[in-house]
């Protein structure tokens, strides 16, 4: 069941393909305007890389979250997935696992590149990468339930970030932090260890809490 | 001397109840305010280092912590409203948020004005103030989703989700927020490092913290009887009232 739904939700990913590059461009569009509208002076903006490739990538996820659960919402789909026997954790896990990998892992992939493009050392990329492949799946966890209780609400776009941003908050402080640290020649592993802390919490409680919200959304 | 807990949890004996209540809790509210600010504006000794821009802590304090303790209030409500189904508890939390949400605005407006004559700057990202700037995205969120939501059943339920979510977080928001702050030692002031106070400060400012938990009660339940006499206007109990002028 959770690798039927994953591969569900990537093939159906790639056949829209579009709306995973959208989120891809996005994000890449983001962190191009910073040194439009700050100047592009180099070492302010290696400075300031890690807090704007993050905050980017925490938009570009909540973007795409609408697409979590709504397309399925209005197929009727989801419907059927919620009278199935299955667990509906599960199910919520593996849909958040596809979602991470279909916007996710694009994101993290493209990351040193922008890094490069912000001057940043070797070693920065190398942990900016890292630090985002163990903070964006915290995302797609936690915007589970911000989408699963939003769902089919007028306005639900806007709203889903005013309910999950402020739940992003520590993941882009200890993800952003952990750049920082090896810029300033700080060890980083303690902020590494944080995010993943956050990452098997949020495996553990998001599917959870997503599985209820999803139900008072469908009553 | 047990007390029927079922009978005020429905709505309609809670409503008259709460009725009987407010106007105990009004006037101990604003006897004690009357009091404290007395206290806080004439009896108080002046700071020998903040001078008298310190008295802003009167209102300052009670208000930073009432916006905490009320949010956890508030998750609590709307905890036992999903966990018990009582529609009262979720009544409840509906009408705790703006009061929380009052309070956390007036702990930040009172904390900058306090701000600029103490620090010179309006703002600084301190781990305290940046925090209570997330509980009132918080706060907003909460009652944004609840304001969204047509059908009131479903507004109570993912509102008490989003509750709970949110003070499971508070505490790692706000390690991560002190974490960040020690990190950055951007500002150079820290509010945890207080100088000890006088014992007429400490009174006035206990004084004001009871004047506004007994405001918050009376306030949240003359909000809970408004929210009652809405979602229950179809019921025959509310019509009996109606008929009998009180409405």
């Amino acid at each position: 069941m959770f690798l039927w739904i994953v591969q569900r939700d990537l093939l159906l990913a790639v056949r829209r393909r579009s709306d995973v590059l959208t989120t891809l461009f996005f994000f890449i569009i983001v962190v191009s305007l910073f040194p439009l509208s700050v100047g592009p002076e180099m070492n302010m903006l290696r400075m300031m890389a890690p807090g704007i490739v993050w905050v980017a990538a925490l938009l570009a996820s909540m973007l795409s979250l609408g697409r979590l659960f709504a397309n399925d919402y209005l197929d009727g789909t989801l419907e059927q997935m919620l009278l199935s026997p299955q667990s509906l954790s599960v199910l919520v896990l593996g849909k958040a696992l596809a979602h991470w990998l279909a916007t996710g892992v694009p994101l993290v992939m493209m990351a040193p590149v922008l890094g490069i493009q912000y001057d940043l050392p070797t070693d920065a990329l190398f942990v900016l990468t890292l630090s985002l492949l163990l903070g964006t799946p915290v995302l797609s966890l936690i915007g589970a339930i911000g989408a699963a209780l939003t769902l089919g609400l007028r306005g639900g776009g806007v709203l889903v970030s005013l309910l999950v941003l402020p739940l992003y908050i520590p993941v882009l402080i200890f993800g952003a932090g952990a750049v920082e640290a090896i810029m300033a020649g700080i060890d980083y592993d303690a902020h590494l260890s944080l995010l993943g802390a956050f990452l098997l919490v949020s495996v553990v409680f998001a599917p959870w809490a997503a599985a209820a919200s999803l139900r008072v959304s469908m009553e | 001397m047990a007390i029927n807990w079922y009978k005020y949890a429905s709505p309609a004996s809670f409503y008259s109840l709460a009725g009987k209540m407010i106007p105990f809790f009004a006037v101990v509210a604003f006897g004690l305010l009357v009091v404290g600010l007395y206290i806080g504006f004439f009896v108080a000794p002046t700071d020998f280092q903040q001078g008298e821009a310190y008295r802003i802590i009167f209102i300052h304090v009670p208000a930073a912590w009432m916006s905490m303790f009320l949010y956890v209030v508030m998750a609590f409500w709307a905890g036992i409203g999903l966990a018990f189904n009582t529609r009262l508890s979720s009544m409840m939390a509906t009408a705790i948020a703006p009061t929380g949400a009052l309070f956390t605005f007036l702990a930040l407006w009172t904390g900058s004005l306090w701000g600029k004559p103490m620090w010179g700057t309006w703002w600084v990202w301190d781990a305290r103030l940046t925090s209570e700037l997330i509980l009132l995205f918080l706060y907003i969120g909460f009652m944004s989703l609840q304001a969204a939501i047509d059908d009131s059943r479903r507004a109570d339920k993912a509102g008490a989700i989003i509750a709970l979510v949110g003070v499971i977080n508070i505490p790692i928001i706000y390690f991560s927020v002190q974490w960040w702050n020690t990190l950055h030692q951007g500002a150079s002031v820290s509010v945890t490092q207080a100088p000890t106070m006088a014992s007429t400060m400490l009174t006035g400012m206990m004084v004001m913290v009871f004047a506004s938990w007994m405001y918050s009660i009376a306030v949240i339940l003359k909000r809970v009887r408004v929210i009652i006499l809405e979602r229950e206007s179809h019921t025959a109990w509310v019509a009996e009232l109606r008929q009998k002028g009180v409405l």
